[in-house]
């Protein structure tokens, strides 16, 4: 299941995040819930909208260190992760979020094409708790993911 | 705009003393009133900037201090911007004094943090973009730092040495300043072996979280002159700008920037934006300053604020920095007072302990890391959602 409802869509293969476009300005938002920042909006209708799921990666870093809750450590113990900001194709917006496991800072450099990619960000008995993540385009359908 | 005056400063060291909040603004309230030979109960108004951290006593800063100072049925507001606080603070002290609402005020802010990362409030929300980052990403404030500092390496050919070397200079300033929390001078290696929090930053270039206060006493000039301070150090300019769509950088904590597909137009960020409204107010331009009292979050941050306040053109920061320029002696000092890289950041108190550097620096008063003949100082920084923050001090 998501880890939140509404943000991103289930479809493993094809991954969309959820967001929301002006009807008659024509920008867009992620999440939806934060529509407004652009005031030529006010009045305007939101619609939800499924956004790319490719773009050229922004800037990336690292955490090495556990951040505190409301992040879940996945597992008996912290691992250092990556972190992507990739610019959408078509939407002209950045978006956050971790890369998948096994890619390192060293593969990784700014304008290259990245796409959505959906992993397991924790786990308890019953549920995998599920999140959007960033890959280096290609990889996954390489079955290196 | 009109100018109003700074008749005193005062701040309690930064550290990580543990102790009430309450405190360092009591201390650093008394310091200023003594510094302005100004009697508490003169105060007509209290401007207290906000703690999130210390309880309710910290959402109701101007109600605790006058208490703590004693009540004298003074005037009070309190306000919160997170990092730009302070700033805020001040513009509403600026305002009731302007406004003829009264004629002297106190503007204070003092916290008490606690270890390690900031983590957002408790509870589970959905739509709030602070819970949203740590949830689903692990985005920690030096992630956003980090990303900027990283992009400056792909696009402008910024090194870790580049940051190192903001931090090495911030080091040098901050050993002469007794209210920093380090005094230490930190050298390349010593950064260069510090474990690295957020690639490429290391520990040593990532603001600590620290316990501080600051204070200012504040007047009108015709009240300044009535106690015979006609010279005094005047605020020209103020600052608390909110972005402009679209923002095409990434802030603090959002998952996302804003699009610029509708507009068309992603050059002007909100850092780009902030110190216009006070350089317009105050009538300077870059080139009119002496130094400048910048929010290096970060070393590589430092860099982001010379182009973002017009020191020099995008990308070429580092230029400036290489060069000497922006160190103790160079044609535009930055961080005069050793910045966060010394202080470490006690959020309600920062932007008011930039303008406590700033009357010293335009006083002559600041010892060893004076400014020589500095005549106009500006500081920034800006609070995450959104509240820009810039003060251009002047004599």
């Amino acid at each position: 299941m998501a880890a939140v409802e509404g943000l991103f869509t289930l479809d493993v293969d094809e991954p969309r995040l959820i967001g929301g476009r002006a009807r008659s300005r024509g920008s867009y938002f992620f999440p939806k819930s934060l529509a407004g920042s652009d005031p030529a909006c006010l009045g305007d209708e939101i619609d939800e909208v499924l956004l790319s799921r490719t773009g050229r990666l922004w800037s990336f870093t690292t955490g090495e260190y556990a951040p505190p809750a409301p992040y879940v450590i996945p597992g008996d113990e912290f691992e250092p992760y990556v972190i992507a900001a990739v610019e959408l194709a078509e939407e002209n917006l950045v978006v956050l979020g971790q890369v998948v496991a096994g890619v390192s800072v060293d593969e990784l450099s700014v304008g290259m094409e990245m796409e959505l990619a959906i992993d397991v960000l924790y786990s308890d008995d019953e549920h995998d708790y599920l999140v959007w993540k960033w890959a280096p385009a290609g990889i996954i359908e390489n079955g290196e993911g | 705009m009109d100018d109003i005056a700074i008749l005193g400063v005062g701040m309690h060291p930064w550290g990580k003393w543990g102790r009430n909040f309450t405190e360092y603004g009591v201390k650093a309230a008394r310091d200023a009133l003594s510094d302005a030979e100004v009697g508490w109960e003169e105060i007509q108004f209290v401007s207290g900037a906000n703690s999130v951290r210390c309880g309710y006593p910290g959402y109701v800063s101007g109600s605790t201090f006058a208490n703590a100072l004693g009540f004298t049925g003074c005037q009070l507001a309190s306000s919160y911007a997170a990092c730009a606080s302070g700033a805020t603070a001040l513009s509403i002290a600026r305002a009731q004094i302007l406004s003829g609402v009264c004629e002297v005020a106190l503007v204070v802010g003092a916290e008490t943090t606690p270890k390690g990362f900031f983590a957002p409030n408790a509870g589970e929300r959905h739509e709030d973009p602070d819970w949203l980052r740590f949830h689903l990403v692990g985005a920690t404030n030096p992630t956003y730092f980090a990303l900027y500092a990283r992009r400056r390496m792909e696009l402008y050919g910024d090194t870790p040495e580049d940051f190192a070397a903001v931090k090495v200079k911030n080091s040098r300033h901050g050993v002469f300043n007794p209210n920093a929390r380090y005094t230490k001078e930190y050298d390349a290696d010593d950064i260069a072996n510090s474990p690295i929090v957020a690639d490429p930053l290391h520990l040593l270039e990532i603001c600590a979280t620290s316990d501080g206060g600051a204070a200012l006493v504040v007047s009108s000039l015709e009240w300044a002159a009535s106690r015979g301070m006609t010279d005094p150090v005047r605020v020209s300019g103020i600052s608390t700008v909110s972005p402009t769509y679209p923002n095409s950088v990434i802030e603090l904590p959002y998952l996302a920037s804003d699009s610029w597909a509708a507009v068309g137009d992603e050059t002007m960020t909100f850092k780009d934006n902030i110190a216009g409204r006070a350089y317009e107010e105050a009538s300077v331009s870059p080139e009119d300053l002496d130094f400048a009292e910048v929010y290096d979050l970060s070393s590589a941050y430092e860099l982001d604020w010379y182009e973002h306040i017009g020191l020099c053109e995008r990308g070429d920061a580092a230029k400036l920095l290489r060069a000497g320029d922006t160190a103790l002696g160079g044609r535009i000092p930055v961080n005069p007072s050793g910045g966060l890289g010394a202080f470490g950041e006690a959020v309600p108190a920062q932007a008011i302990a930039q303008v406590c550097e700033m009357v010293w620096q335009l006083r002559g008063e600041a010892g060893h890391r004076q400014v020589e003949g500095a005549k106009v100082g500006l500081s920034i920084n800006h609070g995450m959602f959104g509240h820009g923050s810039s003060v251009i001090c002047t004599r």
